[in-house]
Parts: structure tokens; C-alpha cells; sequence
């Protein structure tokens, strides 16, 4: 099985870059070449599936649940990967546009131009591998939680492939320049519908398991996954609001304009951050810290509040996106003060997760997914802290436009909702796939080490250089001029820029440990290494010692 | 009761909490968003704000494509430094026909709310041909295709019109001329009738230097020449004065 599953894997990676290089053919005689290779390898994919064993073709790519008695894994085995591999492309993207802003060379017009590959980074790693990495995990803990097995099967994999579809015309639309320009809302009005349409089975099945359940009880993880899934769809309903130029053309308008239109973006903006990178990953959160851990939540009351209180909140918090623009002041007031406000909630979650390890500290020490959720959670107490003050409009007067606000994403997504999502993906692994454990626990802390260190390297680098520009932008000499050109600035920050590539390089580097050690486990090796709980023992030395007689 | 045990009933019942879920989170949109579209002070009224010209719309769709608006802010904020650097800070107004906005989050480049007539057409061909030869620290993207790919906007008047039916005033009659007001623009020697009665301000040459060609670059430039010169900006109304009249 997992032969052939490597094999179509490299097949379909050949069918990927056929197309890339269709896309980016100079001229018509090169994109027809490239064309029949990707017809070849899209053929090579289906004979490699068809000539595997008849009987597992028919349970095949749209298989279902194998029986009553057990839970329906397929699409959450089909997401981790998903999530590995769109993990991969969108560190990769976004290591790759660092660079461009070191080296200006590295832009080749037109198809990989910064300002086309930006939003391929973004949404790579938002709605690509966070999103699969929400919908997997939702339906695993919504099953686990619920006793039960999901509601509409064959729903569940038309929201995985769907999805899949999704992620690839949104992908390939930004670098052939399909775009409306909302950050994180960029794919045009026929994807945004499509989007809708899944997003709606989503719900379906998810409430739909819910619906079914085997427990009085709905599961704190599962408020929050709800909470994701119902925000999610009212914002992205409103927020892409747009009129096609023609039903057969991609440009669209949005339906507002100028000052509406700004507010509205970043209602959804910040949103996207708040239900999409927070609310569902706290659902993570919830579900796999107690089950590592072995403890239960540490406060049911204190997640009751902290739920209601960061879901209401957080919708207030867009305007400080817009923080001294031609934005009235009330409302730009009105974000400032429930941005300062939200705080509160989200280290009620953050508190919430630590303090869940109440009694297995120890375990940060022996165990390298402990390891990861605590550190994860500690970026998510920083970066939820940060964000209130930059929030400040003393503040955000130096920091907006800045890379400081860079920095500060990044903390949270790759601290936070990276190494929760990484720690995900190493709980369930072995559990997926029935596996014994995990091919390497010391390569997940060799991951952990890369991680936290490609952050660090990024977010200090872009403190130093947001701040630096920021200072640099509004310097005044003694004799009352500007003492900076723009393009000053720019060369101000080269080396926060180089500095800035190396993190990403060494999160990417983690990535590919965690992926190669996906792969062994899923082959069924285990590696041989000293346990990583063990103090060392020699019994040849656990003996007393006896008095030898003299000679 | 304790909270915990009202909770439960919320907990046990799927629909309730989606309900309660939903009503929580729309609260804040619907405080904060909805009364921009009532409030009319909230967008300024100034003199010589118009709708984009077919050519400067078909730039506008060019800067959106190429993602400026990722390293570009169109959004001067009123600090003294802005101000001096870019000029008068940005009003409400100069975005309202804007579909969709184009403020920007990120400066890795300068604004350009106000780039128009700051820089002549040849250098922004050039600086947009090859960003280095002029700004030799310059780490923006060349465009250089830009002069060689021919204008192909298939039918101009079909995006005048799906603007207009987003609330942007076009009239018929620039629906109808919308295809020979986008060539007369850039061709100094077309006849453009009444172009630029409807359009005040409207620049009308051949802005890429390579005259009886109508290319990208002709659209992009054409946009950036008019960023912010549309206002009087010194004209406009303060807010004080405006909260004084009446109705307001």
C-alpha cells in the first residue's frame, strides 16, 4: 500500500510541475510539451492505482468506513498528508520571497513576482496547510469526542477533495494573476463560491456528527471548531461580496469601496486570524494537550469564559488594521480599546493549556510533543500579548506598515499555530496508521530545536527592522528636514532581511525532518536510538563494592 | 443556578450553541461596519473626486494583478513626517470609487497616494522596466513585460458597467464611448470629443514612449500619473465644520 502510494506520489509531484511549467512557458511550443507530460504522468497515476489489487481499487480513493465498529479515518489520514504537503509548499514559498527581498534578481516576471508569490505564501500556509490541518484534526476529535462515527461519509470526501481543488485554483490564479486583492481573501468570485459550497458540506457534516453523538455532552474543542466553521462562512460570505465583469471571465469588483470596503477586509482580515488561526487551533488545543498530556482540562469554568469572551471580542478587533487611515476615529477607537480588551480572553486559553500540564511538567523534559505544544502555547501567550500593544495607536504609529507587524504574524503562525499543528500531526501519525510509535522521537526534537530556533532568528530580525524603519521614516535632522529617502531604509534592513531568510530556512529544515520521519513511520520502520526517558544504566557497574584482598 | 450548570443546557444542545455562537459573533460587524454606510460624514465631500477613466481603471486591474498593493500602501497617514514625504494625508473621499480598496498593509516600497505628476512618464517606464537602473538599492521586481504586452482588456465598457452596478456613477454615455476614450487617452492624436469633460483632469498622451502601441505600461502609468491629483486636498471641508451643518 504505501508503496504505491509513494509512487503515485511521485508521479503526481511530476504532474505538479509539469503544470508549473505549462504556466510559466515562454512561448506556445514549450507549454505543448509540458502538457503531454503531464498527460503522461496523469496517466502513470492511473495505471499505478489501477493496477494495485482490484479489491482495494474499489474501496479506493472515495472508500468508505470499513465498519460500525470503527471510526472514519480515511479523510483525517488524507488531510495529515495534505497538511504535510502543503506545509512543504508554503514554508518553501515563503522562504523563497524572503530571499526575493534580499535579492531582487530572484523575481522572474511575470509568474514568480513577489507580488504574485505573496499571496501564494499566505494562503499556502493559512488556508492550505492550516486549513487541512483544521479539517482533519475537526473531524478526528469531533469523532473521538462524539462517540460516534462522521455524519455523511461521502460528504466528508467531497469536503477533502473539494478543498484539495480549492487550494489549487486559488494557487495557480495568484501566479497567473487572478486576484481581488483583499489580503487573505484574494482568490476571485467562482473560487470564492466553490469555497462556499464546501464550506457549507463542512458544517454539514461536522454539526451533522455532532447531531449524532454518543455523549450528552458537547466537548469544549468542539465549541470551538463550531465557533470556526459558523465565523468562518459569514465572514467570508460578506467579505468577497463582488460583482463579475462576465460569468466567463475571472475579474470581479468588490461590492463596497474605498473606506466600507477597507473596514470590511479587515473585519475579515482579523478574523481569518481569530477564528481561523485561533478559535480552531485552540479546538487542537483542547483535544490533544490533555490527551498527551494524560490530564484532564485544567478549568472547565475558565474555558466557558474565555470561549464566549474571545469569540465575542474578537470581531471588534479589525480596525486596528486601520489605525490613523481616513477610517473615522470611532471605530478605529472602538478596535483599539477591544483589541487591548481581548488580551484578557486569549491568555485565558493560553492558561488554560499550560496549566493542563499541572502535574506532568516533567514530561516537557521527556517528551518531545509535550515539548512542542508548551513552547507552541508560549507563542501564543507572546504573540496574543504583542498584538494588544501594537494594537495601541501611539504604538501602531510606529509599527504599522512596518515589518514589526511581520514579525509579529509570524510569531503567532509559525509559533503557535505551526508546532501545535506539528505536535498534531506526530500525536496522530501512529495512531492513523496503526503503527507501534513514530519512526524517531529524537528527530521531533531535533524539529522542535529547528523550529524554535527559525523563529527566533525571524521574529528578532523583524523587530529590529520594523522598529529600525519606523525610527528611520519619521528621523528629523537639527536643521528641521527628513533625514532618510525612502530607499534608505530599504537598504537599512538588508541584513534584518538575510537574517530573516536564515529562520525560515531553519523552520523549513525542521519541516523536512518531521516529513521524512512521517514517511519512515508510514513505511513501518522504526529507528533504533536511546530513549529519550532513561536515565543511563550500566548493570555492570550496579554492584557493590567488595574488598579485594591484598596481595 | 451557577453559570457552569446554565451552561450545560448550552453545552447539550447543538443548535442553541450554534445560535448563541452566531449572534455573539455578529454583533461587533454589525456595530462597527454597518453604520459607515449611514453616517455621512464618514466619506467627505470634496470637489473633483470622478470615476476612473476606462485607461486608468484598466491600469488600476494591472496594479492588482501584479500584487503592488503587497509592498505599496495607498494611504497617507497625518503625522508630520508622512505629510512632508508624501504630501497632504489621505481623505475618505479619494478612495470612494475605489473597488476594492487599495490602502495597503505593508510598506517595503513608498506610498503612492499621491505618486501622480511626482515623476515624469519616462522614468516610471524605466524605474518600472528595471527598478535598479534608478534606484540602484531598489529591491522591487522588474516589469519590463509590461511594455511588450499589448493592452487586451476584451470589452472596456463591460467593466464600466459592472462598476457601475456596484455603485460607481458611470454614465451611458461613458458605457458607450468606454472602448475609444481607453485608445483616445493614450493617443494624442485621436479626436476625443467630450473625454475630457467627463473625465476633468484626465491626461491625455502617449505614456509609455512608444506611440501607436497601446500597452500595459501605457495603463499602468496612465493609473500612477493620477493617484491624488483628482482633490483639492486644501479645499476640503474640516470635520468641525461639517458636524456644524446641518442634517449632519
Amino acid at each position: 500500500m504505501e508503496a504505491v502510494l509513494g509512487r503515485i506520489g511521485l508521479w503526481f509531484a511530476l504532474l505538479l510541475l509539469s503544470i508549473v511549467a505549462i504556466v510559466s512557458a515562454q512561448d506556445s511550443g514549450f507549454a505543448a510539451h509540458m502538457t503531454i507530460i503531464a498527460i503522461v504522468a496523469l496517466i502513470l497515476i492511473w495505471i499505478t492505482a489501477a493496477c494495485y489489487d482490484p479489491l482495494a481499487k474499489a474501496q479506493g480513493m472515495f472508500r468508505m468506513p470499513e465498519g460500525p465498529s470503527r471510526y472514519d479515518d480515511d479523510p483525517i489520514r488524507w488531510g495529515v498528508l495534505a497538511t504535510i504537503f502543503w506545509g512543504m509548499a508554503g514554508f518553501l514559498a515563503g522562504v523563497f520571497i524572503a530571499l526575493q527581498l534580499v535579492f531582487p534578481e530572484l523575481n522572474f516576471e511575470p509568474y514568480l513576482s513577489f507580488g504574485r508569490v505573496r499571496p501564494l505564501h499566505t494562503s499556502a500556509v493559512i488556508f492550505a496547510f492550516g486549513g487541512n490541518a483544521l479539517i482533519a484534526t475537526s473531524f478526528y476529535i469531533v469523532q473521538r469526542t462524539c462517540r460516534t462515527q462522521l455524519a455523511f461519509p461521502g460528504l466528508a470526501r467531497f469536503v477533502f477533495w473539494g478543498y484539495q481543488l480549492f487550494i489549487v485554483l486559488a494557487a495557480t490564479g495568484y501566479l497567473l494573476g487572478i486576484t481581488q486583492s483583499k489580503e487573505y481573501a484574494e482568490p476571485e468570485w467562482y473560487v470564492d463560491l466553490w469555497l462556499t459550497i464546501v464550506w457549507l458540506c463542512y458544517a454539514a457534516v461536522f454539526i451533522g456528527t455532532i447531531v449524532k453523538r454518543r455523549e450528552p455532552h458537547i466537548y469544549v474543542a468542539n465549541w470551538f471548531f463550531l465557533a470556526f466553521i459558523v465565523t468562518i462562512a459569514m465572514l467570508h460570505v460578506v467579505n468577497n461580496l463582488a460583482m463579475p465583469v462576465s460569468l466567463l471571465g475571472s475579474r470581479s469588483y468588490s461590492a463596497f469601496a474605498g473606506v466600507q470596503d477597507a473596514l470590511t477586509q479587515w473585519w475579515y482580515g482579523h478574523n481569518a486570524v481569530g477564528f481561523f488561526l485561533t478559535a480552531g487551533f485552540l479546538a487542537m488545543m483542547y483535544y490533544f494537550v490533555p490527551k498527551q498530556a494524560d490530564r484532564p482540562v485544567y478549568s472547565y469554568r475558565l474555558s466557558i469564559i474565555h470561549f464566549w469572551s474571545l469569540i465575542f471580542l474578537y470581531i471588534w478587533a479589525g480596525p486596528h488594521h486601520l489605525h490613523y487611515t481616513a477610517l473615522p476615529d470611532w471605530a478605529q477607537t472602538l478596535g483599539m480599546v477591544f483589541s487591548v480588551i481581548l488580551w484578557m480572553p486569549s491568555w485565558g486559553g493560553m492558561i488554560n493549556g499550560l496549566m493542563t500540564l499541572n502535574g506532568a511538567w516533567d514530561k516537557i523534559r521527556t517528551d518531545p510533543i509535550i515539548r512542542m505544544m508548551a513552547m507552541s502555547l508560549a507563542f501564543y501567550g507572546m504573540s496574543t500579548f504583542e498584538g494588544p500593544m501594537m494594537s495601541i495607536k501611539s504604538v501602531n504609529s510606529l509599527s504599522h506598515y512596518t515589518d514589526w507587524t511581520i514579525g509579529h504574524v509570524h510569531s503567532g503562525a509559525l509559533g503557535w499555530n505551526g508546532l501545535i499543528t506539528f505536535a498534531a500531526v506526530y500525536y496522530l501519525v501512529p495512531r492513523l496508521w496503526r503503527r507501534e510509535r513514530l519512526y524517531s522521537l529524537r528527530m521531533i526534537n531535533w524539529h522542535f530545536w529547528l523550529a524554535t530556533l527559525g523563529i527566533v532568528f525571524y521574529a528578532a530580525s523583524m523587530w529590529v527592522a520594523g522598529v529600525t524603519q519606523g525610527l528611520m521614516w519619521r528621523e528629523y535632522g537639527p536643521d528641521g528636514y527628513l533625514v532618510n529617502s525612502f530607499v534608505d531604509t530599504v537598504a537599512a534592513l538588508e541584513p534584518m532581511y538575510m537574517m530573516r531568510a536564515f529562520g525560515g530556512l531553519l523552520y523549513l529544515a525542521g519541516a523536512v525532518i518531521m516529513t521524512y520521519n512521517v514517511w519512515m513511520t508510514l513505511a513501518g520502520k522504526v529507528r533504533e536510538e536511546a530513549s529519550l526517558r532513561n536515565a543511563p544504566h550500566d548493570a555492570e557497574k550496579d554492584r557493590p563494592i567488595t574488598a579485594v584482598p591484598a596481595e | 443556578m451557577s453559570m457552569t450548570e446554565n451552561h450545560k443546557k448550552l453545552e447539550r444542545n447543538v443548535t442553541l450553541l450554534a445560535v448563541a455562537t452566531f449572534v455573539t459573533v455578529a454583533i461587533g460587524g454589525i456595530v462597527e461596519i454597518a453604520p459607515l454606510f449611514w453616517i455621512d460624514n464618514t466619506v467627505e465631500k470634496v470637489d473633483g473626486m470622478r470615476p476612473y477613466t476606462p485607461l486608468e481603471q484598466a491600469g488600476r486591474d494591472i496594479y492588482i494583478r501584479e500584487g503592488c498593493y503587497t509592498c505599496h500602501s495607498q494611504m497617507i497617514r497625518p503625522f508630520r513626517d508622512e505629510v512632508e514625504r508624501y504630501g497632504h494625508y489621505s481623505l475618505a473621499a479619494e478612495s470612494m470609487y475605489d473597488h476594492p480598496f487599495q490602502w495597503g498593509s505593508k510598506r517595503t516600497g513608498p506610498d503612492l497616494a499621491r505618486v501622480g505628476g511626482r515623476y515624469s512618464d519616462e522614468w516610471h517606464v524605466q524605474h518600472l522596466e528595471d527598478p535598479q537602473s534608478v534606484v540602484p538599492e531598489s529591491i522591487m521586481p522588474q516589469y519590463s513585460f509590461l511594455s511588450e504586452t499589448s493592452l487586451k482588456i476584451g470589452d472596456p465598457s463591460a467593466r464600466l458597467i459592472a462598476l457601475r452596478r456596484v455603485g460607481v456613477p458611470y454614465s451611458d454615455r461613458d458605457i458607450e464611448r468606454a472602448e475609444e476614450d481607453l485608445l483616445a487617452q493614450a493617443d494624442p492624436f485621436r479626436n476625443p470629443e467630450d473625454f475630457v469633460e467627463r473625465y476633468p483632469k484626465a491626461q491625455i498622451r502617449d505614456f509609455d514612449g512608444k506611440p501607436g502601441r497601446l500597452t500595459e505600461m501605457d495603463a499602468l502609468v496612465a493609473y500612477l500619473q493620477m493617484l491624488g491629483t483628482l482633490v483639492d486636498v486644501d479645499s476640503a471641508a474640516a470635520q468641525e465644520e461639517l458636524a456644524e451643518e446641518k442634517g449632519r
